[in-house]
């Protein structure tokens, strides 16, 4: 790019104001934690500098949070749906008006870019407020009887690859349905759940609907196992999912999971090939590869292969990595020190296991955590690359030669949360759709989100689904 | 010591406390407003001791711009002149209706639904104007609400009313809800009804010619909608004699379904049912007897003027 | 590459479609490149380098023409650091008069030929139109394709005209115009960017500029991978020209941005890339100058041709 070096084009700071410390949401108010609890420190992952402290809510704070939902439940699911509808509609406006501002956040604590966090992120969860506000006083047409009744409280642990989409996703279709929640946000990323405790104030929503505690396992522990939960509601690891899932057995609380994956995005030799490769970079290097349904394994047609992965490295090499907050970024940081050593690791089990390991030139800088998009060619069905999530920036290239044999690999796996198909032929994607165990499978296009489209997971990828009609029966009686 | 996020600007502060009051359920006994024209000459601009105010003009809703007819007639409403609609306003209206048609069809359902809630954000922002213009405040909080419960169905009501079908064959089957096009409707005389008219016709991507029969409210709707991010020609408002105009929207060729709703003259409908005929329009007849329009709805209003298309794809390989 | 037809629809048949929902969304993508400051000033230099300042019209006339031609030379009369643009483009009647006005310059003439627009007149017509305005002294031709023959899949008949005006251009080179407003897909606007190719086009041009849809950012897009994958294919650079609709400055820059990453700066050069276009010309002026003083600028400090 010597001719054209785009200069650095850095979205300003100055339109979020970060407190040094923040404390729970409760009851519609900040408070301190417990004396049991502790605090710990946010950062940014791309300069590793302290962006506030939070609290640690313990199992005291916990209490009280389930408390609060719970005093709060009866008067919320008695008030007429039209009224809870407009609460929401309010939060949608208001993420709205301060886009800018809830962007800069989100970019900031999580490390992904700021085009990302401003044109899908944020926008993302305004519209899920706002689908979800709308069937609040329609419950009754939703398919679930006439006159679905609410859970009550419940209890949500999100994840902090997509921070405020994952609490939009969690709070918008509990409150529509007349539930109050209790969320933990992840550890890395509790910010933008906080300043969502702001939005809530200013939407006048009545206390106790909506607490926010802040915390690490233990407190999302604390959190599930609460006996007053009706309701448990978790995004995050297959591994804690599984813990999940053995705690609440036995009793009467309802589930629903959304864990890990390992999609194939598969690639016909008829596909369009320029938009095939947008949906592969797209599919793997979105979010820093940081997303449970990444197109992680590329199964292309061996017809196509040369091409396919000429094309592919040509593309990657206009990848721009670096500072989350310039504009022109399209690759940011990785969330955390903890991920990073783990994809590390898994990228060196991949060189080890024999496949061939390749990333364009990339300057990476010197603080911060920061891994260069790479992809693994070579890569067969027994690779470990093949089989378990990375969760970053890394594609494994795996061929095939029939649909069958595609369909074969696609499913291979106890994952089953998502699937990409890129032919042009009409046919043979809808064939391909209805074999492929996949809760979402996307064909001309990969990573799109809507909220009235359900998005959920086969197998051990979880289950229930969030989004659309169907994302209200978790949250309904 | 921790501490709440203090908003970053002085502006959302002010923002949340203008947040308007009316967050209760509108259940209690809502206070009579203070109808300073009530019964009075002319407008709604009173005159204060010394000051002459400036009287509205009332004229048409089409394409998104305010004409008079172009018949030059005006009649009288409690004093003021009001546009007196001609049956080629009427045409000039369809024209506008259609030439809308196809971009708000086309816009995303999502961004209707966002127009639709902005309507309702404009009407409340002006509950005093239509109280003044007669429309009592209980009714005007039940209007709100309609087009908020309506602005909620834009993406849902395919979700509703289409459906994948299991065919017995290797076929890909979908039904899903498209809008008929532009709907002629005859508007009730309550604005309760007048909105719940308009909004389940346009939420789905239809365009509307609504003859009004109150025609301050109305033509004050007229405004609203005008500042509401609503594109020219979606809903087009006819002051006037609905027995006049009617006629010519239930015979013309180019509207594709009629709302007869607010026609009170069961003669009348009868004429225009037939006329309506000619075309193969969908009909909506009057309600036997005087509808509630605060009950739920149902989808009824707006699935009446949707179309439903299904279809076929193999699928194999 | 033989003109026949079997073998140039299985050809053009067999190129890889394009999804429009995608292409379009990866432009609207690179669309949203922030490029300020010292990139944008060597930008915009770039763009003005680009232009072909264009008119077409019935009503143009020597005295027209001259001004043009004129501000083709010096863009700005304030600031002699402006350059001056790639060319001026005009009907073959006008051809003599711009060229008394660039001779000696540097400033290409480019002249449209062929029935320009439609296109619809015999081979002789339009080889005459040609040969008419290189002698005339345009240096570039801009030719139209048989539309009509291409969306009815006579491709041969396409490919044996561009031939045929190559030739008639002598040493001028050929622009081929695919009047992609008229060719309805992508898949089309592929296929006809490959046939011109094939047929010997030193440039692909999106538009006339005479019908309601010209120059958008995915058709360009789908232009520049198209050149792209023919060098890669054959050896040879071909260039490519958005025409009509291109107004300002942010939009010129989009497209400068689309070349950076889709075909490389190889292709970031008026040899290989121009602007078709007239009022995008005052734009650039005005942003260029808002850069230097740092305040914004007004109509009434440039020249209007």
């Amino acid at each position: 790019m010597s001719l054209f070096e785009y200069a650095p084009a850095p979205e300003s700071r100055s339109v979020v104001d970060i407190a040094p410390s923040y404390g729970l949401f409760i009851d519609g108010a900040f408070v301190p934690a417990s004396s049991s609890g502790s605090v710990f420190k946010t950062v940014n992952p791309a300069s590793e500098e302290v962006l506030a402290e939070v609290a640690s809510a313990g199992v005291e704070d916990v209490d009280r949070a389930v408390a609060a939902a719970r005093r709060a439940f009866g008067p919320w699911s008695a008030l007429p749906g039209a009224e809870r509808a407009k609460y929401l509609f309010r939060i949608a406006r208001i993420v709205q008006e301060r886009a800018r501002e809830l962007a800069v956040l989100e970019s900031l604590d999580n490390g992904k870019p700021i085009k990302e966090s401003r044109d899908v992120d944020v926008p993302l969860v305004a519209a899920h407020f706002f689908y979800y506000a709308g069937w609040a006083d329609k419950l009754k047409y939703a398919g679930f009887g006439p006159d679905p009744r609410p859970l009550g409280v419940a209890a949500q642990v999100i994840p902090w690859n997509f921070p405020l989409l994952m609490l939009a996703w969690k709070i918008a279709p509990a409150l529509a349905a007349g539930n109050t929640v209790v969320l933990k946000p992840a550890e890395t990323t509790p910010l933008s759940a906080l300043f969502f405790a702001d939005i809530c104030q200013q939407a006048e929503l009545p206390p106790g609907v909506v607490n926010i505690i802040t915390g690490a396992g233990e407190t999302g522990r604390a959190l599930v196992e609460h006996p007053d939960v009706n309701k448990v509601a978790f995004t995050g690891s297959t591994e804690v999912g599984r813990q999940i899932a053995r705690s609440v057995a036995g009793t009467r609380k309802r589930l629903t999971l959304e864990l890990g994956g390992k999609a194939a995005n598969i690639v016909f030799d008829d596909a369009p090939i320029d938009q095939a490769v947008e949906g592969i970079v797209n599919g793997i290097f979105f979010n820093q590869g940081h997303v449970c349904c990444a197109g992680s394994r590329l199964l292309v047609q061996e017809s196509a292969y040369d091409t396919v992965l000429a094309a592919l490295k040509r593309r990657m090499a206009t990848l721009r990595v670096g500072d989350p907050l310039d504009k022109n970024t399209d690759v940011g940081a990785i969330n955390s020190a903890a991920q990073l050593a783990r994809i590390r690791e898994l990228s060196e089990i991949g060189a080890e296991e024999g496949a061939e390991r390749w990333s364009p030139p990339c300057e990476l800088p010197s603080q911060g955590y920061w891994f260069a998009p790479t992809i693994f060619t070579g890569v067969t069905q027994a690779h470990r690359i093949a089989r378990e999530e990375i969760f970053g920036p890394v594609l494994s290239v795996l061929t095939f030669r029939t649909p069958d044999e595609a369909i074969e690999k696609a499913n291979n796996t106890p994952y089953g949360l998502s699937a990409g198909i890129w032919t042009e032929k009409g046919s043979l994607i809808l064939a391909m759709a209805d074999k492929l165990r996949a809760g979402v499978v996307w064909a001309n296009t990969f990573n799109k989100f809507d909220p009235t489209s359900p998005f959920g997971g086969y197998k051990e990828s979880g289950y229930g689904r969030e989004g659309g009609r169907h994302g209200l029966e978790a949250y309904l009686a | 010591m921790p501490k709440s996020p203090s908003p970053a600007k002085a502006t959302r502060a002010a923002a949340a406390s203008k947040a308007p009051a009316s967050t209760k359920a509108a259940a209690g006994a809502a206070p009579a407003a203070p109808a300073p024209a009530a019964g009075s000459a002319p407008g709604a601009s009173p005159a204060r001791a010394g000051r002459l105010g400036v009287r509205k003009t009332y004229k048409l809703f089409i394409g998104g711009a305010f004409p008079r007819s172009e018949s030059g007639r005006t009649y009288l409403v409690d004093g003021d002149n009001v546009a007196l609609a001609s049956r080629k306003d009427a045409r000039d209206a369809v024209v506008a209706a259609r030439k809308a048609q196809p971009k708000w069809a086309g816009a995303t359902a999502y961004n209707r639904g966002q127009v639709l809630y902005r309507i309702a954000e404009m009407i409340e922002a002006r509950r005093d104007e239509f109280i003044a213009r007669g429309v009592p405040a209980a009714e005007l909080d039940a209007a709100v609400d309609r087009w908020v419960w309506y602005a909620g169905w834009s993406d849902k009501i395919a979700q509703v009313h289409g459906s994948a079908n299991p065919v017995a064959g290797p076929y890909f089957n979908i039904s899903a809800p498209e809008p008929t096009g532009v709907v002629g409707v005859v508007a009730p005389a309550s604005f309760l009804g007048l909105v719940s008219v308009i909004a389940p016709a346009i939420v789905t991507g239809n365009t509307v010619v609504v003859l009004a029969a109150a025609p301050q409210a109305a033509v004050t709707l007229a405004e609203v909608l005008a500042t509401s991010d609503v594109p020219g020609g979606v809903v087009n408002i006819l002051t006037g004699h609905a027995a006049e105009t009617a006629p010519w929207l239930a015979s013309h060729d180019d509207v594709n379904a009629l709302d007869l709703t607010g026609v009170t003259d069961p003669t009348l409908a009868t004429d225009l049912e037939r006329a309506a005929a000619g075309s193969l329009k969908r009909v909506l007849r009057p309600p036997a007897d005087t509808p509630d329009f605060t009950a739920d709805p149902g989808v009824h209003p707006m699935t009446a003027l949707l179309e439903i298309k299904t279809v076929w794809h193999p699928k194999g390989f | 590459m033989s003109g026949s037809a079997f073998n140039l629809r299985s050809f053009l048949h067999g190129l890889p479609g394009v999804d429009k929902v995608g292409v379009e969304a990866r432009a609207a993508a690179l669309g949203t490149r922030s490029v300020k400051t010292t990139a944008k000033a060597a930008a915009i230099d770039l763009a003005i380098r680009m232009v072909d300042l264009t008119t077409l019209e019935g009503a143009d006339t020597p005295g027209k023409v001259r001004a043009l031609s004129a501000k083709a030379l010096r863009p700005d009369p304030a600031d002699p650091s402006c350059p001056s643009v790639a060319a001026i483009c005009v009907y073959p009647a006008m051809v003599p008069v711009a060229a008394e006005v660039l001779a000696g310059s540097g400033v290409h003439l480019a002249s449209v030929a062929t029935a320009f627009p439609s296109g619809q007149a015999p081979l002789e017509v339009k080889l005459a139109d040609t040969r008419d305005a290189v002698a005339g002294g345009a240096d570039e031709i801009d030719m139209v394709i048989s539309r009509g023959a291409f969306l009815s899949g006579r491709y041969d008949f396409v490919y044996d005209e561009i031939v045929a005006v190559k030739q008639a251009c002598g040493s001028a080179h050929l622009k081929v115009i695919l009047e992609t407003g008229e060719l309805g897909t992508y898949d089309n606007v592929r296929r006809a960017s490959w046939l011109a190719m094939h047929a010997g086009a030193d440039f692909i041009k999106t538009s006339t500029g005479k019908v309601p849809v010209a120059a958008t950012l995915p058709v360009t897009l789908v232009m520049l991978e198209a050149v792209r994958d023919f060098r890669a294919q054959t050896g040879r650079q071909v260039g490519v020209k958005p025409a009509g609709g291109i107004r300002t400055t942010k939009d010129a820059i989009k497209y400068l941005v689309l070349i950076n990453e889709t075909v490389g700066t190889d292709w970031l050069d008026p040899d290989r890339f121009r602007f078709g276009a007239s009022s995008l010309l005052n734009d650039l002026l005005m942003q260029r100058t808002k850069l230097t003083t740092g305040h914004y600028a007004g109509p009434d400090y440039f020249t209007l041709d």
